[in-house]
């Protein structure tokens, strides 16, 4: 079993999500996460997907997905180099000062930003890698009581090859 | 031009050439049927049920090739065809369903009649949408009908909001297909194909594996032409049996559960196994970490997704069987191996099916006599002891299709299915053999063969007994035989094993009910009597027929392969 990263490119129409998904849930493939947006073509959607799988099951669930009248195209980036980051909120609520300015120091090592604050605690935004956000999570878990954390998903995209630059 | 929606939905079906539509009419489909009601070209039969009617659309696709059309209402019509669309689905059998649906307003409203179809059936057709918008209806249905038959067949569900049914709009009916993230597989790669041929010539103990596949793709004179040349032998699955005559010198018999003993042998010792158009499913791989342990494998066909799912494949091949064997013949050499041959014709000496009660009405010889009155028939099974018999029995040519619910096992298939057949294929004899269970499944659509007037044969091999999963209590949970009787009534005593002995009379009577509906009825109780059953049933041209065989009740199906074993360690006899 390993983690690993795909995307699709799909009709953008209504029922496209809860078929894809439908696969995942109907024949008990792992799936990690899942994020959706539209591209530059608004009739086509690009979903990155993150499965737990083996190798043949890796393989089983792209020809699956092609299958599909609606996906248009699916891009495996197991062996590509790609951009990838995930959006993480995160609020640490303290009324304590030393450990507010704790929170402060540790977005900052982590490239996080603190957003917003009141009283009873401060926002931290973190546009990292997924394993990054886990890190923090961790991290921050383990220091403050707490917490509450809302997390996006990765959006992936490949990176621009060798031979243009 | 403007037309209402309704018109538009007529004339693409007429430009797809349907020429006959299985319709159940209701308060959302109303205005689709009155345009249906004012034309000629499409004639609408009405069953008796939804899933009677999909079942009879698909054995009107089976038996004819072509796409079966199904119109129903929304809510209740569109749920009934459930069952019908998996069976079709799992079968590859190309249909077009359209259901009725609450005008868009409703939509989401729980109103009277609306379920989500397209949300329930995702999973079990190859594709089903909801038409939103009027000016997309004649794209819609012409996509469907491309995507029913194109590449791998299966189910399309269309669903039409009332609203859309009844606004005018412009139609293109002659802007051709094209569908983004759908482009079927038409070419084979003949690097692929030449090194599968090489394997083949270099093999010591090779066999063909045909599944469905070769008669989807109507390649049974193509692959007959194969065999000749190259003389290696042929083992079937249930739904590719008849793709090469069973007569045929190098045809051994059927893989699987319930296959022979030679096949199952072949495939366990084989060196180089080369499958064609099936998906080895669980009932012929039995234990996967024993099946054709010694082989190398080829598998050729036409989704990708198919290949190297169950089974570990070595040379996969991704294209239609037709183009594939085509490509093989241009390539092939004599492979015979003289000893291998030998070893095969050996094993089919040491076992042959047989009943255990040979004596009597035993299935073997009715099914032996359907062999030879319906040589150039249509023979239509449902699902059940009975379907096991007559694809280990039925001698066949590939003049002769055999229409059976294979990947899902419906019972209540058979009945429905025989008359879509007969109403595709008028000119061919039909006959369908069921059991008593399943042939109760679907009992009221003997009155749309009745009105139809098709003179189908409906034999019932009466055991009084759920027989299949009967026989696997027998087996396997000391012949505990809970909810498989069909004789049992409630006064009744628990635990009876005196079979025959003061039990209840058959409800219902066969004959009677033949009788009441207008068919006519005949019993057979004696083997002496099964010819001149079916010479009194192939004279009655007007009204269906029902025979029933009253068969002996604890006959099994044998050689069974028990569960978790595998191909070689087969149940022979008990």
């Amino acid at each position: 079993m390993k983690k690993r990263w795909m995307s699709l490119y799909v009709e953008n129409e209504v029922g496209v999500l809860a078929r894809v998904s439908g696969l995942f849930s109907g024949k008990c493939y792992n799936l990690r996460s899942l994020t959706v947006g539209e591209t530059q073509d608004p009739t086509i959607s690009r979903m990155t997907i993150c499965v737990d799988s083996d190798d043949a099951t890796f393989e089983q669930i792209k020809k699956q997905l092609n299958q599909f009248i609606e996906v248009i195209k699916v891009v495996d980036l197991t062996n590509v180099p790609v951009h990838m980051k995930e959006i993480l909120y995160l609020k640490i609520l303290t009324a304590n000062d030393k450990e507010r300015s704790f929170a402060y120091r540790i977005s900052e090592v982590f490239g996080g930003k603190v957003v917003d604050m009141g009283r009873s605690g401060i926002l931290m935004e973190c546009l990292q890698t997924e394993t990054k956000n886990d890190d923090l999570i961790r991290l921050v878990s383990k220091e403050f009581t707490n917490i509450e954390v809302v997390r996006g998903g990765s959006v992936a995209i490949e990176s621009i090859s060798i031979s243009d630059r | 031009m403007k037309r209402k929606g309704t018109q538009a939905f007529v004339e693409v079906l007429k430009r797809e050439g349907v020429d006959i539509l299985f319709g159940y009419p209701g308060g959302y489909a109303i205005d689709l049927f009155d345009e249906l009601y004012k034309q000629k070209d499409i004639e609408v039969i009405l069953p008796r049920h939804e899933q009677g009617l999909i079942h009879a659309a698909d054995g009107y696709a089976r038996a004819t090739g072509k796409v079966g059309v199904c119109l129903v209402t929304s809510g209740p019509g569109a749920t009934n065809l459930v069952t019908g669309i998996a069976t079709a689905q799992y079968d590859s059998v190309p249909l077009v369903c359209f259901t009725g649906q609450v005008s868009k307003h409703l939509i989401g409203n729980d109103a009277f009649q609306e379920v989500d179809i397209v949300g329930i059936t995702r999973s079990i057709c190859k594709y089903a949408v909801t038409v939103r918008d009027r000016k997309d209806l004649t794209r819609i249905i012409k996509e469907a009908f491309y995507i029913a038959r194109t590449g791998k067949p299966g189910v399309v569900l269309v669903d039409i909001p009332k609203d859309i049914q009844l606004e005018m709009g412009e139609d293109d009916f002659d802007a051709a297909v094209s569908i983004r993230g759908y482009k079927p597989n038409t070419s084979v790669h003949l690097g692929q194909i030449k090194k599968a041929m090489e394997m083949l010539e270099k093999a010591k103990r090779p066999v063909f594996l045909i599944g469905g596949g070769v008669r989807l793709s109507k390649a049974e004179k193509e692959l007959t032409k194969l065999i000749n040349t190259v003389r290696v032998p042929v083992i079937t699955t249930i739904m590719g049996k008849g793709s090469i005559s069973t007569d045929h010198e190098f045809y051994v018999g059927n893989i699987g559960l319930h296959g022979s003993y030679a096949s199952n042998m072949a495939i366990s010792e084989c060196d180089l196994l080369f499958s064609i158009g099936t998906r080895f499913n669980d009932r012929i791989t039995g234990r996967i970490s024993g099946f054709a342990p010694k082989a190398k494998i080829i598998h050729i066909d036409i989704e990708a997704a198919s290949i190297s799912r169950n089974i570990k494949v070595d040379v996969p091949i991704v294209s239609d069987a037709k183009l594939a064997i085509e490509a093989m013949q241009e390539r092939a050499k004599d492979c015979y191996q003289n000893s291998w041959m030998d070893q095969i014709k050996g094993w089919e000496r040491e076992h042959k099916i047989a009943p255990q009660n040979p004596n009597g009405l035993s299935p073997d010889k009715i099914i032996h006599e359907i062999s030879e009155f319906y040589s150039n028939g249509i023979v239509v099974t449902d699902v059940g002891q009975h379907q096991m018999w007559t694809t280990q029995y039925l001698r066949m040519n590939p003049t002769m299709k055999l229409l059976t619910s294979g990947g899902l096992g419906t019972m209540g298939f058979g009945l429905p299915a025989a008359i879509g057949a007969k109403l595709g294929a008028p000119e061919k004899e039909v006959v369908c053999i069921s059991g008593d269970g399943g042939m109760q499944m679907n009992i009221q659509e003997m009155a749309t063969a009745v009105t139809c007037e098709l003179p189908i044969v409906f034999c019932i091999f009466n055991n009084s007994y759920l027989g299949m999963v009967r026989e696997v209590q027998h087996l396997y949970y000391d012949r505990r035989y809970s909810s498989t009787c069909l004789r049992c009534t409630r006064s009744c005593k628990k635990n009876c094993f005196d079979k025959n002995k003061e039990c209840p009379p058959y409800s219902p009577d066969f004959i009677k009910l033949a009788e009441s509906y207008g068919a006519l009825g005949i019993r057979v109780m004696e083997e002496k009597d099964i010819k001149s059953a079916f010479e009194k049933a192939l004279n009655n041209k007007k009204t269906p027929t029902i025979i029933e065989f009253t068969i002996e009740t604890e006959e099994l199906v044998l050689p069974i392969i028990p569960g978790g074993k595998a191909l070689n360690e087969m149940i022979l006899e008990c």
